[in-house]
């Protein structure tokens, strides 16, 4: 969408060359509300608060904005980058090229300055002198050390500081409403006036500095919309963990793993903060775990015994809690897994985004298990599916997995304010002492209602016939130990039948369907934003419609089927290697539908651009 | 015919009345299915003294709940107590489903049944971290030095020197899970013979009035697979080396105390629930207060060959987990939704902070 040709100013190799305003505006198409900012920094070097500014001033001026964060697993020194798209359409996908760069790490500067396209502009430190590199990208050096010096005279802010200085030249560059700036400055440092007062005259700086050097010689420039108004900015785990608040969750059981730690962390501030009552207890307890192992016992041993207890992982903690899902699956426990997805391994590129967890999730753990999966498409999505993922596991007696990914969980996203839920809690087929005395017992896995679901007891509930004793496989319909052929088989067709009841109970797809199309997309999770723009780019430069499918649960319920039949191809776009997500659905289609699958798949640790999604899905249907 | 009169059987003859303790259970009330172990496993034994104590300590078996790990150990919740909820779940990882348990519902006795094999090798790790949380639950150890269920390969608790049926030696030094407890914040630390009915059912009484992580380590021999010359956990080797370090003497709260003790040689602990341990000295430094002495007797009898039994440690101040936490006195698990969903104008409140 953005990178219109743009020709620059002739001769303007930078913009400390003053070029005439006339020859300015015949020379160049303004891009208006439409382009991205990469940031190069140093982890450590504390830029996040300064691109937080950039991304909610540009919020503030009601210009739809998403912003996302590149880093390496390490605390200091490694490069990382801070990506903010500016998108009057709305979209929040990666954008493939780079607009506007600021490099304020010289390691990749020359490197970031080589990665622009033709027309792009880059800030960066003088010294540096990156325009020997690029003739045809429009450059503005600044003397950062200098500036910083002059608004901060104590030496250890200048480094936090001096990251204020670039947001002030990118506000003068892209003509930025400075009241909006100082606003979200402001409201960043909320009650710290004094870091507030300090970074303001940092950015003032930079903009001072940019007005009196630089004549704009790009055509990048950010214009007021009212496309924000009543919009909320939030990251996926701070809504997840809002969702777990606000589906009652008592019990949370971790191990700090990147990117779910977040999600944790939010839930403690907000537990404390909303769960404490008048007289100082607490209705929730969270324990940092020894490790997952322990963690993912902790939620089922709390499941067992009534509450609604959550964990939050990523990939390795999957695997530990492998053994004690199955059990979880086998006895018919309740328990909220979170799984941020990230890519593979520790040692490996653990900060970077993945949909990889697909089908180790789908059939974690030993003997026939297979596990319902929430898949979130937005953080409003992240709220809501906590809440659903708490009632599910207990309507379901069952282990339920969010699978969010670090893309969603840990950036920030603009969003449609939460709704309050509108339902109580579904507590599941859980039996009083009363309900007891009432029936004269009961038997634990008894398929009483036909949906697969028996009614259980909880610890301390106060009859002689409440008791149970819980095992794995190897029991009869009223909890006793049996190694009979019988007795198994039937359990075992039970918890499929089970199975076939979540499938009506999961979130159902969205599907945007016209009937004129042969070729319907489907993707899921954070990869709904770029097949959103793809679509997009299809229409306009392809003139292809397309119909999509997006999918929000496992098991697949009928829509499933059905969008596949209807169609003649059908790719699935996914942030895999091994197209998990293709072959899940290969498990559950009929073989005429199976033929119909191709598969889009992107994995080099970067988020998921509509541009590649396209030229990938032009190539495959040879246009 | 003769209306020949049914010998006399009177229709409402009193039977006997049936022996009931003081919240009128009757010893039947605690009794679990029939036991699937091989007959003369000390595992029954335990099973036994604990189905004893809880009746004897009138506990409402409704307001216990039983946990174990893997093992013919962890088989035997099903064999005591069935009117207890009971979860036997994945070898060596009890200690984390105990927590979480016990995180739902804080109300409850929590009996956590383990082995040697589950709790010092594949459960090392949540054992550990059980104890330095003090966590309020009575862990039991059904300590044979073999793993039973695995048909008898050696245990991280075998001796050195201990010898299998085929002629194996064991060359690794044991784990002394009571020196470990002891070290890592476990606030009652014993160890019993499964043979010895008497200082067994005083230490599970005391450990039933005991707030925080018990730790007993019970000797209990595996006749199918470790119960033979050479092995140092058969009954033999028991009768012959066990040593204990004390007299264990158990007063519940509500028995009136009316045994004098002799404070010189007799030491007595208030428990949390006002119940009264006696512990009369048979080693002259006894003090189950001192950490140092405690780990330095296990020390000591190891060197002398002997296996010290009895009460080592015991700390009755410490607050537990679930009162570290602060949480609300009821049950976590079942608080309405009105105590666990913050209100419409909470979720307002979030949103226009966000905004
Ligand atoms: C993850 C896992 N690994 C191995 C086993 C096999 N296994 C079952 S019981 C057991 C050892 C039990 O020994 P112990 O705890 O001493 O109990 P005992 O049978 O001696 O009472 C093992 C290794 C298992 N169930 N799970
Ligand atoms: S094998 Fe050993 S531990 Fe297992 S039941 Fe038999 S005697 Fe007991
Ligand atoms: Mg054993």
């Amino acid at each position: 969408m953005a990178t219109e040709n743009v020709a620059l100013a002739a001769g303007a190799e930078g913009g400390t060359l003053v070029t005439p305003d006339t020859q300015q505006q015949t020379s160049q198409v303004n891009v208006v509300n439409d382009f991205s900012i990469q940031i190069a920094t140093v982890n450590g070097s504390g830029s996040q608060s300064a691109n937080s500014v950039l991304l909610k001033s540009i919020f503030r001026m009601g210009v739809p904005v998403s912003g996302k964060n590149l880093f390496p697993s390490n605390i200091a020194g490694l490069p990382t980058w801070y990506t903010i798209r500016a998108s009057k359409d709305g979209y929040v996908a990666r954008k493939k090229e780079i607009d506007i760069l600021i490099a304020m790490n010289p390691e990749t500067a020359k490197e970031d300055m080589h990665s622009l396209p033709s027309g792009a502009a880059a800030i960066y430190e003088e010294s540096a002198d990156l325009r020997q590199f690029r003739d045809d990208v429009a450059c503005y050096p600044v003397p950062f050390d200098k500036l910083t010096a002059a608004v901060c005279p104590e030496a250890k802010l200048r480094k936090l500081v001096k990251n204020m200085i670039y947001v002030g030249v990118a506000a003068q560059i892209l003509k930025m409403d400075m009241t909006a700036v100082e606003a979200a400055l402001r409201k960043q440092f909320a009650r710290k006036v004094k870091a507030a007062d300090l970074n303001w005259a940092a950015v003032q700086a930079g903009y001072d500095y940019a007005s009196t050097t630089f004549t704009k010689n790009d055509p990048f420039v950010l214009e007021a919309m009212n496309s924000t108004e009543g919009k909320i900015i939030i990251d996926g785990n701070a809504a997840a963990a809002l969702g777990c608040i606000f589906a009652g969750c008592t019990v949370a059981m971790w191990y700090p793993i990147t990117p779910s730690s977040s999600l944790v962390e939010n839930f403690i501030d907000l537990a404390k903060r909303y769960r404490i009552e008048e007289d100082g207890k607490a209705t929730f307890a969270v324990v940092q775990a020894e490790d997952e192992l322990a963690a993912i016992g902790a939620v089922l041993g709390a499941g067992w015994a009534g509450a609604r207890a959550m964990t939050a992982t990523s990939g390795p903690g999957i695997s530990l809690m492998a053994e004690f899902t199955g059990l979880g699956y086998y006895a018919e426990l309740p328990g909220v897994i979170f799984d941020v997805q990230r890519t593979g391994p520790s040692t490996g590129m653990p900060t970077r985004n993945q949909q990889c967890d697909l089908l180790s999730v789908a059939f974690l753990s030993h003997g026939d298990t297979k596990h319902v999966m929430l898949i979130p498409g937005s953080v409003k999505e992240c709220y809501e599916m906590a809440m659903a993922a708490f009632d599910l596991a207990e309507q379901l007696q069952t282990p339920v997995f969010v699978m969010s990914d670090l893309d969603l969980g840990m950036n920030n996203w603009m969003s449609e304010p939460f709704t309050y839920p509108d339902k109580p809690l579904n507590r599941g087929k859980v039996l009083s002492a009363e309900d007891l005395t009432r029936l004269g017992g009961f038997a634990r896995y008894k398929d009483v209602d036909g949906d697969g679901i028996g009614y259980r007891t909880l610890p301390g509930t106060d009859h002689p016939l409440a008791a149970y004793f819980t095992r794995g496989t190897g029991h009869n319909e009223k909890a006793q130990y049996s190694e009979r052929p019988d007795d198994y088989y039937n359990n075992m067709e039970r918890l499929s039948k089970k199975f076939e009841t979540a499938r009506s109970l999961v979130p159902r797809p969205e599907v945007v369907q016209t009937g004129k199309s042969k070729i319907g997309l489907i993707a899921f999770g954070t990869s709904d934003f770029a097949t959103l723009e793809c679509r997009d780019q299809l229409n306009k430069e392809y003139g292809l419609d397309t119909d999509y499918l997006r999918l929000r649960a496992y098991p697949f319920s009928r829509e499933v089927h059905e969008f596949v039949a209807s169609h003649e191809r059908v790719y699935v776009i996914e942030q895999n290697r091994d197209a998990q997500m293709l072959s899940l659905l290969k498990l559950d289609l009929q073989a005429e539908e199976i033929v119909k699958l191709r598969s889009i798949r992107h994995f080099n640790g970067l988020p998921i651009d509509a541009r590649s999604v396209t030229d990938d899905l032009v190539t495959q249907e040879g246009i | 015919m003769a209306t020949t009169p049914v010998t006399s059987t009177p229709i409402d003859a009193p039977k006997p009345a049936a022996k009931t303790n003081r919240i009128g259970l009757q010893v039947l009330d605690y009794r679990g299915g029939k036991t699937t172990l091989c007959a003369g496993c000390g595992h029954n034994a335990i099973s036994e003294r604990i189905i004893d104590a809880f009746y004897e300590m009138g506990v409402q078996p409704e307001r216990v709940m039983k946990l174990s790990g893997i093992g013919c150990s962890s088989k035997s919740p099903a064999y005591f107590m069935s009117r207890s909820h009971s979860f036997n779940s994945v070898h060596g990882r009890m200690p984390s489903v105990a927590t979480g348990a016990l995180l739902a519902n804080r109300t409850m006795k929590a009996l956590g049944v383990s082995g040697d094999g589950d709790t010092a090798s594949i459960g090392i790790g949540q054992f550990i971290h059980l104890m330095r949380r003090n966590i309020p639950i009575i862990y039991i150890i059904e300590d044979n030095g073999v793993y039973g269920l695995t048909k008898g390969q050696f245990s991280a608790t075998a001796d050195i020197g201990s010898k299998l049926k085929t002629g194996v030696v064991n060359d690794l030094p044991p784990i002394d899970t009571c020196a470990l407890a002891i070290q890592l914040g476990a606030t009652f630390v014993g160890r019993s013979f499964s043979g010895d009915k008497k200082q067994l059912l005083a230490m599970l009484k005391a450990a039933i009035a005991h707030n925080g992580t018990v730790v007993l380590d019970v000797i209990s021999p595996c006749v199918t697979f470790n119960d033979h010359e050479g092995s140092t956990k058969s009954y033999k080797y028991m009768q012959e080396h066990e040593e204990a370090i004390s007299e264990v003497g158990f007063v519940p709260h509500f028995q009136e105390i009316d045994v004098e003790y002799d404070p010189g040689t007799t030491i007595n602990v208030e428990m949390h629930d006002g119940s009264h341990l006696r512990l009369r000295k048979l080693h002259e430094d006894f003090d189950p207060t001192d950490r140092v002495a405690a780990v330095s007797a296990l020390m000591t009898a190891h060197s002398q060959e002997e296996v010290l039994t009895g009460i080592f440690y015991v700390d009755t101040k410490k607050p537990s987990f679930t009162e570290m936490l602060n949480l609300v006195d009821e049950p976590l698990g079942t608080l309405p939704d009105e105590r666990v969903r913050p209100s419409r104008a909470v979720l307002d409140d979030v949103m226009h902070r966000l905004m």
